[in-house]
């Protein structure tokens, strides 16, 4: 493998929302920089850059991490899953957005992306998840709008029509 | 607040990141899940020329059971260790202090060798490699070595650790049969660093407690089992060995204080959990 | 805000910002960053003073605000330089080339300090550091207090903190050099009356700032007025650099120079009846708006001045108002608005008295209470509460909230052994500010010769387009309120449209769309304000309409009926048409609309409260418009090992008029409700006695997490505001006021203290709790405090004579070899030595230039060191007495006492590092000393070295 030189852009290829994608990034690029200004991705937001907040959350390989502590150049080969993944269909959002949506889980939406991510993540692998379980996956992320509650009441309805969904499949 | 420019190897093979440890020598940093570096490396705190990504490298990708205890190599995340089978019972404090460590989305990237490296006097991982005694293994392209974890950590951030040395893998003995174990953390939030985190590990004759977030790196110390009535001297006498400050988030008064009813506190789960 | 296109060619920009509190810069040197290739311009104080004015400064003191330092820093994080480059990893590559040589002064940090006639003067102008000191008197409290049986006060020293939305500032600045003109894209949220501060500071008349806001801020509460001082910075760095600039704020840059709420430290004394009622208040306050008085400061002292006396009917009442300047960073707009320093002084103060009278607190509030039949109702201090049954509010939250149980569950817990308290507070919330009410700052000559300043102006206009939808265009800034929901629905009422066909549009324009200076979101002024006249807009423009259909229905214009997208007879549903089609007539057939009117096609409304006046001769003023009321209570466990405080029920009653949105509201309280508990249990912009800044990053600045915050009960009590177009009131900020005191009387209740600090820190409680420290057991030195300023002594045995001991520490030959990654060491003078030096723990490290002198030499046995360092990691300051004593012939004692300061860098944002280094360095130095004199082989740690980062420096 050689040694990418600092200072000069190297090309990489990775998925990104399922679509294979390349872009250019000198070693020191922040994944988070990467997505959003190499690939246009601006879905994912940037808060802290130093992984407290939360808002800048995209899903690698399956699993929730912060943008901002993730090099570019790792991500040769990777699968990153952003916000603009989540919906099905241009026109139709994912039952977590809706659930969203419907409880006013959000009010700048700055931070949202993130935790649509991390939830998304968790969902996926906990079909009935209580209240504190959820709150420990929300504490990764820090909303100054909604006062976390309007968000844990969208997060527990769209848990209760994922497993729905689950169960009538 | 942008990383400095630095050149970056991502290492294939294992010899392919120690040749470039040894000769980029104390202007080289290992990167590994890099929830450590990486904020050091945007607030410019740290930066290195060369970073040596060595999460390619398959064979650090392992956790073994060898010889009654566990091998986590280097490459291995938090969080998939947390999902290990059977972790609960070969290792219960480890498994305990697992949650704990920042968040769900930086365990997902995080290594238990980077923290070992990193060695934050607050974080858990080093304090639970202290509490069960476990060993760091190291490597460079002279050799391997092997130290005690309570010789490993020499002060905040600080260890015995080699410029050209990289943490290959640590080990953890597994619980005993017949121990029982506990680990609690008092921090500001949840996530946060510890301001005092206690691991107690007992058997039927003897009690050992270690202490993160007081010293300037974990402590363990082998105490009077909590039926004895000399545990209160000498938890006080090792609340004040640990040398507290103050800080923002906390006095060193408090923090002697959480080592005494924490400390206590843990030992007498771990001995109820024994039993 | 990022997220918004930017001009091509953009370039981006990057703040070198002080690491000092207080400091004269004696010396820049920007000419390696400029030779950074990709850097297009680098600019000074000096350079951007040329191009710009002061930003105009609220009172009339001798004293200028700038953007950014020319010869003086005054707070750690203020903007000393400025890079243009390419991008801004390039940018920051820059700021690390910029060499500044600074002379640090003494800083001063508190503001009772600050007006110590020996304080650290930060403007010379002033002679001291105060810049307004006033004095108000209303009824006669001289009266009140001496007839009053009792007198009871409390002190308060309310902290720092801020509300630190997620997303951070933003500006994109172009100038267009043949119009004179800059064009700026901010995340700016008002009031556009700093707009013409920022034109004036940038030259140009008002027509030639073309100031533009995007559709969504990411969150501002107060925070984004704070943004314009960069306006200014970055339009002046795109008119040197020739091209467009963007600078998007980062996380450090935030929390240690964005905008924080003032710290203030108040007195308060009630004269008090024997059954509480409260006949009199004396306010004292001191308030701290940092290093600049920086526009509207100090308008969070003055935002409050009509309802100092709360929710009660206080007739007696004398203020005190100073405002100090301290060497921290400077105040602004912050959820709340002065209402939490007020009400935690008052609401402290109401407990106090229920305490000290031996009275229930309920009963306390009862009976100070402004009755219903009184409203609406004139405080002594001119500000008119509109509407409310503060009463009747009270009794319904405590039955619907559960009040009994929760006494209950104290008394069992208590009955337990357990630490478990009740608090309570009543407040007003304050809404729609009088843009007036700054001006009470000024003596009533002063505002004679101002000229008069009130009212509240709101601008709202509604398109139609020639297909008949419409559009709303508000002067307002959206920052999560529901602007675009709340809005369509109230125009799609007014004109019998589905919300989802009425269209929101949320960017402001300056050089476009009607706005005026109280225009932005603050002052919780959306839904009383901002949706009341865009009602107004769209009840004219139904007129219009109404008008044109009724011609061609043939009814009379009463009779036609909005609905279901039609307009129609009333009673006649079938004699009708299509929304679309009379919306559109004014663009396709103009000669169709009625003789007299003009058009129908666009209608902006304006509406300013006449309740809005300006401060009279006596100072009264009403300086809101509404008045929501905030009943809370709340029960609170302490957990007795860790003091760690755990809500365990939450209540707030509001009346906040006529609620608009229910979904929207809740989501208000709860967030307004998140913050308070911040500021109440975690949250403090924390700064040491150098004025060193120790919360630089989200590690140490702690936002309260999903797991910190519980849902409050809300429950409402609806009272509209009869002076509101929709009789809406404020809602967003009344829990930022009433829940830090309600979670502190709820502590204090449990732990029986007399004083309580926020924020209410685990270990302070726990201190409370379990009373002082035993001594260490078989004595020995108790270590010392830590944080940015160390101390310390301690001593070592060397296996070596003194002699040499001695010589090993004077020798400079010895020095250069023996220092760890010394570049370079020179003795200057027999006393004095320079080095640079290269020193890191971790992975952290940094290169330092270090100064080391001499003093009061007893050789052999004994020698002052006092030194410094300075690097871009930091810079200290120390000094420190060595003593060596002879211990048998081979062995000496040397002794150590040193003090030294830390700042800069890594004291902002990693300050466990520094603790934990300096114990590292400590323990280093012995394990050094025996291997050296013992060993005799080369030394692996410098002794000298050693001694040099324990006096001067620590990394």
């Amino acid at each position: 493998m050689p040694r990418l030189k600092a200072g000069q852009r190297h090309w990489l290829h990775l998925t990104l929302n399922g679509k294979a994608v390349e872009g250019e990034a000198e070693p020191r690029l922040l994944l988070s920089d990467f997505l959003r200004y190499e690939l246009g991705a601006t879905g994912t937001h940037v808060g802290c850059e130093h992984g407290v907040c939360g808002a800048c959350t995209v899903q690698i390989d399956g699993a929730p991490a912060r943008a901002c502590l993730t090099l570019a150049v790792q991500m040769e080969g990777a699968a990153i899953r952003t916000v603009e993944g989540l919906a099905p269909a241009p026109d139709r959002l994912s039952i977590l957005q809706e659930a969203f949506r419907e409880h006013h889980g959000l009010q700048c939406g700055f931070c949202t992306p993130g935790i649509l991510m991390s939830l998304d993540a968790f969902l996926r692998e906990h079909r009935r998840p209580n209240e504190a379980a959820l709150r420990e996956v929300l504490s990764g992320h820090l909303c100054r709008c909604t006062g976390y509650a309007p968000i844990l009441r969208a997060a527990l309805a769209a848990a209760e029509r994922l497993a729905k969904e689950a169960g009538d499949a | 607040m942008k990383p400095a420019p630095f050149d970056y190897l991502r290492a294939e093979t294992l010899e392919e990141a120690l040749e470039a440890l040894h000769q980029a020598g104390t202007e080289a940093r290992v990167l590994a899940g890099g929830q450590s570096l990486l904020p050091m490396l945007n607030m410019r705190l740290a930066r290195p020329a060369l970073l040596v990504d060595i999460m390619p490298i398959a064979a650090l990708r392992e956790v073994a059971d060898a010889a009654g205890a566990l091998r986590i190599g280097a490459g291995i995340r938090q969080a998939a260790l947390q999902a290990r089978p059977g972790l609960a019972r070969q290792q219960p404090l480890l498994a305990a202090a697992l949650p704990w460590v920042g968040h769900a989305q930086t365990r997902s990237r995080g290594t238990l060798c980077g923290s070992v490296a990193h060695a934050d006097p607050s974080a858990e991982i080093p304090l639970v490699l202290v509490a069960m005694g476990g060993h760091v293994h190291l490597r460079s392209r002279r050799g391997a070595r092997r130290v005690a974890a309570e010789e490993f950590f020499t002060g905040m951030m600080a260890t015995t650790r080699a410029e050209e040395e990289m943490i290959e893998a640590i080990t953890l003995p597994h619980a005993a049969p017949d121990s029982g174990h506990a680990f609690r953390e008092v921090g500001r939030r949840h996530g946060d660093f510890a301001i005092t985190a206690c691991a107690a590990v007992v058997d039927a004759r003897s009690a050992r407690l270690a202490v993160g977030g007081v010293a300037d790196r974990p402590v363990a110390r082998a105490l009077p089992l909590p039926s004895d009535p000399a545990l209160e001297d000498a938890l006080e006498q090792f609340a004040w060995s640990l040398e507290a400050r103050d800080d923002l988030h906390a006095t060193a008064a408090y923090r002697r204080h959480l080592v005494r009813r924490l400390g206590r506190a843990v030992l007498e789960e771990a001995a109820a959990c024994r039993a | 805000m990022d997220d918004c296109g930017t001009p091509p060619g953009t370039l981006h920009a990057a703040i070198l910002r002080s690491p000092h509190a207080h400091a004269l810069i004696e010396r820049v040197e920007v000419e390696r960053a400029r030779a950074l290739p990709g850097v297009a311009a680098v600019l000074t104080g000096a350079d951007i003073q040329a191009l710009t004015s002061s930003l105009v400064v609220g009172v009339k003191a001798p004293m200028e605000c700038w953007p950014i330092a020319a010869d003086r820093v005054r707070y750690v994080g203020e903007p000393v330089a400025v890079v243009v480059a390419r991008d801004r990893y390039l940018a920051e590559d820059a700021l690390d080339l910029i060499e500044i040589r600074y002379a640090p002064l003494p800083a001063v940090v508190a503001p009772r300090a600050a007006l110590e006639p020996d304080a650290p003067v930060l403007h010379a102008g002033l002679q001291g550091n105060l810049a307004s000191d006033r004095s108000f008197r209303y009824g006669d409290p001289e009266a009140a207090f001496a007839a009053a049986p009792h007198r009871i006060a409390v002190e308060i020293d309310y902290p720092r903190n801020a509300c630190t939305p997620i997303e951070t500032y933003g500006v994109v600045a172009e100038y267009e050099p043949g119009a004179d003109a800059y064009d700026v894209l901010a995340n700016f949220q008002g009031p556009f009356s700093i707009h013409a501060v920022i034109a004036r500071a940038l030259r140009v008349p008002g027509n030639r700032l073309r100031l533009r806001t995007p559709p969504d801020s990411g969150g501002s509460f107060g925070v984004k007025q704070g943004v314009f001082p960069y306006i200014v910075l970055i339009a002046a760095a795109a008119r040197v650099a020739g091209r467009p600039v963007k600078w998007i704020e980062d996380r450090l840059e935030h929390l240690a120079a964005s905008s924080v709420a003032t710290n203030r430290a108040t007195r308060l004394a009630a004269a008090v009846e024997a059954d509480g009622r409260i006949t009199a208040l004396d306010w004292d306050q001191i308030e701290d708006c940092g290093a600049h008085l920086r526009a509207p400061e100090p308008a969070t002292l003055y935002r409050m001045h009509g309802n100092m006396t709360g929710a009660y009917t206080v007739r007696h009442v004398a203020i005190r108002n100073r405002v100090v300047l301290t060497n921290k960073a400077p105040t602004g707009l912050n959820r709340g608005f002065g209402g939490p320093q007020v009400y935690f002084a008052l609401e402290r103060l109401v407990q106090r008295i229920a305490l000290e009278l031996r009275l229930d607190p309920l009963e306390v509030l009862r009976r100070n209470l402004v009755p219903a039949s009184a409203m609406p109702y004139r405080t002594a201090s001119g500000a008119l509460l509109d509407s409310g049954d503060y009463r009747a509010a009270l009794e319904a939250a405590l039955a619907g909230g559960g009040h009994a149980e929760l006494l209950a569950r104290r008394d069992a817990a208590r009955a337990e052994g357990r630490l478990y308290g009740i608090g309570y507070t009543a407040v007003v919330e304050p809404s729609v500010s009088n843009m007036g009410y700054i001006s009470a700052v000024l003596t009533p000559a002063e505002r004679q010769r101002a000229g008069p300043k009130n009212g509240a102006q709101a601008t709202a206009t509604i398109n139609l387009d020639p297909v008949g939808s419409a559009t709303v265009h508000v002067a307002s800034t959206p920052q999560g309120q529901g602007h675009r929901t709340v809005l369509a629905q109230v125009v799609a009422d007014e004109l019998g449209l589905h919300p989802q066909d009425v269209r929101v549009v949320t960017e402001m324009d300056t050089a476009k769309d009607a706005w005026s200076i109280a225009s932005g979101n603050y002052a919780s002024r959306f839904a009383p304000a901002v949706a009341g006249v865009t009602k107004l807009a769209a009840e004219r423009l139904r007129g219009r309409l109404a008008r044109i259909a009724a011609s061609q229905l043939n009814v009379a214009t009463e009779d036609v009926v909005f609905a279901g997208g039609r307009i129609f007879a009333r009673g006649n549903p079938d004699n009708a048409l299509p929304f679309a089609r009379v919306a559109s007539a004014s663009h396709w057939a103009p000669g169709t609309l009625p003789a007299d009117m003009d058009q129908a096609v666009r209608e902006t409304a304006y509406w300013t409260p006449p309740e809005l006046t300006a401060p009279d001769e006596a100072d009264a003023v009403n300086s809101s418009l509404c008045h929501g009321f905030i009943f809370d209570f709340c029960g609170v466990e302490v957990d007795r090992t860790t003091g760690q405080v755990r809500i365990d029920r939450y209540v707030t009653m509001h009346d906040c008029g006529r609620v608009l949105h229910p979904g929207m509201v809740a989501g208000q309280v709860t967030g307004g409700f998140a913050h308070a508990l911040g500021a109440a249990l975690f949250e403090e912009h924390s700064y040491g006695a150098d004025g060193s800044f120790a919360t630089g990053t989200f590690a140490d600045y702690l936002v309260p997490t999903a797991m910190e915050v519980p849902e409050p009960v809300t429950l409402h009590h609806e009272t509209p505001s009869p002076f509101t177009p929709l009789g809406a009131k404020g809602v967003g900020e009344g829990n930022c006021m009433s829940t830090p005191v309600c979670i502190a009387n709820a502590v204090a209740d449990a732990l029986g203290l007399k004083d309580v600090t926020l924020p209410l820190l685990p270990a302070r409680l726990a201190a409370h709790i379990h009373g002082p420290e035993a001594a260490r057991p078989g004595g020995g030195a108790v270590p010392v405090a830590g944080g940015r300023q160390l101390f310390g002594e301690g001593s070592a045995m060397v296996a070596a004579p003194r002699e040499r001991v001695w010589a090993m520490l004077l020798d400079p030959t010895t020095l250069a070899a023996v220092v760890p990654g010394a570049h370079d060491v020179q003795r200057v003078s027999e006393t004095e030595f320079r080095a640079e030096v290269t020193l890191g723990v971790g992975p952290v490290k940094g290169r330092y230039r270090v100064a080391l002198t001499l003093s009061d030499l007893d050789a052999p046995q004994a020698v002052t060191l006092s030194g410094g360092a300075e690097g871009a990691l930091g810079f200290g300051r120390g000094t420190g007495r060595v003593t060596l004593a002879e211990d048998g012939p081979e062995r000496t004692r040397i002794g150590y006492r040193y003090e030294a300061e830390i700042g800069g860098k890594v004291a902002s944002i990693a300050g466990r590092l520094l603790d934990g280094a300096a114990r590292l360095v400590i323990r280093q130095f012995f394990a050094a000393l025996a291997a050296h004199a013992g060993g005799g082989s080369a030394p692996r740690e410098g002794i000298f070295a050693r001694l040099l980062r324990l006096l001067g420096w620590r990394r």
